[in-house]
């Protein structure tokens, strides 16, 4: 489904600010793989996940989504096929539209955008069925302006408005990191929820190891541009906090620094 | 001064196709754009050329709107494709255009009092269905003793406006409009849903300069000239016409907004024309006289709301001081907030 080949980002080359923000990506997604990355700060998550969505752009390296070569894709036309939720719940809705019209633009992302009106009858009545699986008491609000939502609506809404379209791949770039603890939690079991109701192939950065552990199927450690490690199934299921930074220790000889880390 | 209103009411709602204009380049794109100064009188030029040349009005003003829209679309380019920032994009198309106007009409000025505009054309249709005999007894009850030449133009043109407000707010509602609004509003948002914001703002800021094109062709029909100079300060009529509009009558949903606009173009018009009646103030004031309404309309909610706020503030704390008197008194419950 989607395909990483020897995938690298460099910044600032030929400048004393030279970071390699990515070296050499392998990754391989099957259809439905649910894959959590983790990793300390400045790991290349990030610069990961923009690359696929389109955008950065890769210095090598190619980018396949369902066999179709992407690589050189403007980041809109891939949009039609990638969903995203950012980290800043501001970012993934439009504050001075209702919580309709932002269904309605997110519901034409795979759609040629037409003359016709972004919210009908038909629609409303399918995007207020949308808004009660969220449990949040949105649908009774669908004429407000999104501005007015709390963190935890703003970013259950991004999350729907990113999902409902069924699109192939899914990116999560700690998307709960800016809430509460109690929201964050909420926002989490939703994902979960979302993601295998629409059997969507996700990716999700996270720097809270237990949620790392306990969603998806996979989960690769990321430091300094390179994957270090990449477990599947049930090696995965085994996998412990403890072990994760002993591994980590390991493969690097240095101790995890993560001043975002949550262990617990 | 009855005249001399409707005066300022007749071109007032064709000022408003201006204004509506820069609404949706300031307030739905958010993007400043200062093509309007040009693209007003490319409308203007465009239409008066093709007019003395014998082409039917019609076909004329169509052909300004037209000019305007390319126009727009220059200047979205310039931003979108050439990275150049939105103020210096519409000066540039600005600067421009003025050359361009110049080499359009081939001179500075080309009048048309003799020729057939709409408005003449108009004129001619509804006095043979005399109608304005239906419409004047309506100024005599506000005890006018003088009447206006015709109704034509104020009626024609309210209806011309009215559509055009309409189609506007039926356009914002649609796939395309609401990808428009969320690319003023949240450009990397809208990108992760699909949009092409590029094409959107060049399609938008051309639409917007279609509106300001048609505007100052209509504006040419009425006063009966096209002039390379009749567009300096555009910008700054249709800005206040907005946020004079906004303030006056709000701006909550889009329909209210555009009409808020609408209305703003018409006070605009009517400010000016009491600002004349001053007696130390003349013609050559018009530019100071919309700077300080502009001024005085931004500046004046933001004065109003905080003293509003202040005395919210005032009353609370009369009222915790009141309370707190009332508590010591009756040696009630004890509060922390005591002093
Ligand atoms: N546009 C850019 N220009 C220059 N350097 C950049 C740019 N974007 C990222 N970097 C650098 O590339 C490295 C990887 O950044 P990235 O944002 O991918 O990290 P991350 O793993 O997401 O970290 P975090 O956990 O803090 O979000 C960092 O050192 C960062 O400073
Ligand atoms: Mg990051």
């Amino acid at each position: 489904m989607l395909h990483l080949k020897n995938v690298s980002i460099t910044f600032n080359e030929g400048t004393p600010d030279e970071k390699k923000a990515l070296q050499n990506i392998n990754v391989e997604l099957k259809k439905g793989d649910f894959l959590t990355v983790i990793g300390s700060n400045g790991a290349g998550k990030s610069t990961m996940m923009n690359s696929i969505s389109g955008s950065l752009i890769t210095d090598v390296g190619d980018i396949e989504i369902n066999g179709k070569n992407v690589t050189h894709m403007p980041e809109y036309k891939r949009a039609a096929f990638i969903g995203r939720v950012f980290q800043d719940p501001m970012a993934g809705t439009a504050p001075s539209m209702t919580i309709e019209e932002n269904l309605a633009m997110a519901f034409s992302r795979n759609k040629k955008r037409t003359l016709k009106l972004g919210v009908n009858k038909k629609r409303r009545q399918l995007f207020k069925e949308y808004l009660e699986t969220l449990n949040l008491g949105l649908e009774n609000r669908i004429n407000a302006k999104v501005g007015l939502l709390s963190g935890g609506e703003r970013q259950a809404l991004s999350l729907l408005m990113a999902t409902f379209t069924e699109p192939e791949i899914l990116l999560l770039d700690e998307h709960t990191a800016a809430l509460d603890p109690a929201r964050a939690e909420l926002i989490t079991n939703l994902t979960d929820e979302i993601v295998s109701k629409f059997n969507l192939t996700t990716l999700m950065v996270t720097h809270n190891m237990q949620q790392a552990l306990d969603l998806g199927n996979r989960l690769v450690m990321m430091d300094s541009g390179q994957i270090i490690l990449d477990v599947e199934g049930e090696e995965k299921q085994k996998l412990t906090i403890e072990k994760l930074l002993q591994e980590f220790q390991r493969l690097r000889g240095k101790k995890m620094e993560s001043d975002r880390a949550v262990l617990a | 001064m009855m005249i001399s209103l409707f005066g300022s009411f007749e071109s007032g709602i064709i000022y408003a196709l201006m204004a509506l204009g820069v609404y949706l380049s300031f307030r739905v794109l958010d993007f400043p754009d200062l093509t309007v100064d040009g693209s007003f009188v490319t409308g203007a030029a465009v239409a008066a050329l093709m007019i003395i040349n014998g082409y039917s009005p019609l076909t004329a003003t169509l052909a300004a709107v037209i000019a305007g829209f390319l126009a727009g679309c220059i200047t979205g380019v310039l931003h979108t494709k050439g990275k150049i920032n939105p103020l210096l994009s519409g000066i540039l198309m600005m600067i421009a255009l003025y050359s361009i106007n110049l080499r359009i009409m081939g001179r500075p000025n080309i009048p048309l009092l003799n020729e057939e505009t709409i408005f003449s054309k108009l004129t001619a249709f509804w006095q043979n269905l005399g109608l304005d005999s239906v419409f004047n007894p309506i100024l005599g009850i506000f005890g006018a003793t003088q009447l206006p030449r015709t109704w034509a133009v104020l009626i024609v043109m309210i209806f011309v406006t009215f559509t055009i407000k309409f189609l506007t707010d039926y356009f914002l509602k649609t796939e395309t409009g609401l990808a428009i609004r969320a690319t003023g509003d949240n450009k990397r948002m809208i990108r992760s849903f699909s949009a092409n914001t590029d094409w959107l703002i060049i399609l938008g800021i051309g639409i917007s300069n279609a509106m300001v094109a048609l505007s100052g062709s209509l504006i040419a029909q009425h006063g009966g000239f096209a002039d390379v100079g009749m567009g300096i300060g555009m910008i700054i009529i249709g800005l206040a016409s907005v946020i004079i509009g906004e303030a006056l009558f709000g701006a909550k949903t889009i329909a209210r907004a555009t009409l808020a606009v609408i209305g703003g173009a018409i006070i605009y018009r009517i400010a000016v024309t009491f600002a004349l009646r001053v007696d130390f103030l003349e013609a050559g004031d018009m530019k100071v006289i919309t700077a300080v309404i502009v001024i005085a309309a931004l500046v004046a909610p933001k004065i109003l709301e905080s003293r509003r706020d202040k005395k919210r503030r005032l009353r609370k704390r009369e009222e915790l001081t009141k309370r707190l008197a009332f508590e010591n008194e009756s040696g009630g419950v004890k509060s922390s907030a005591a002093p």
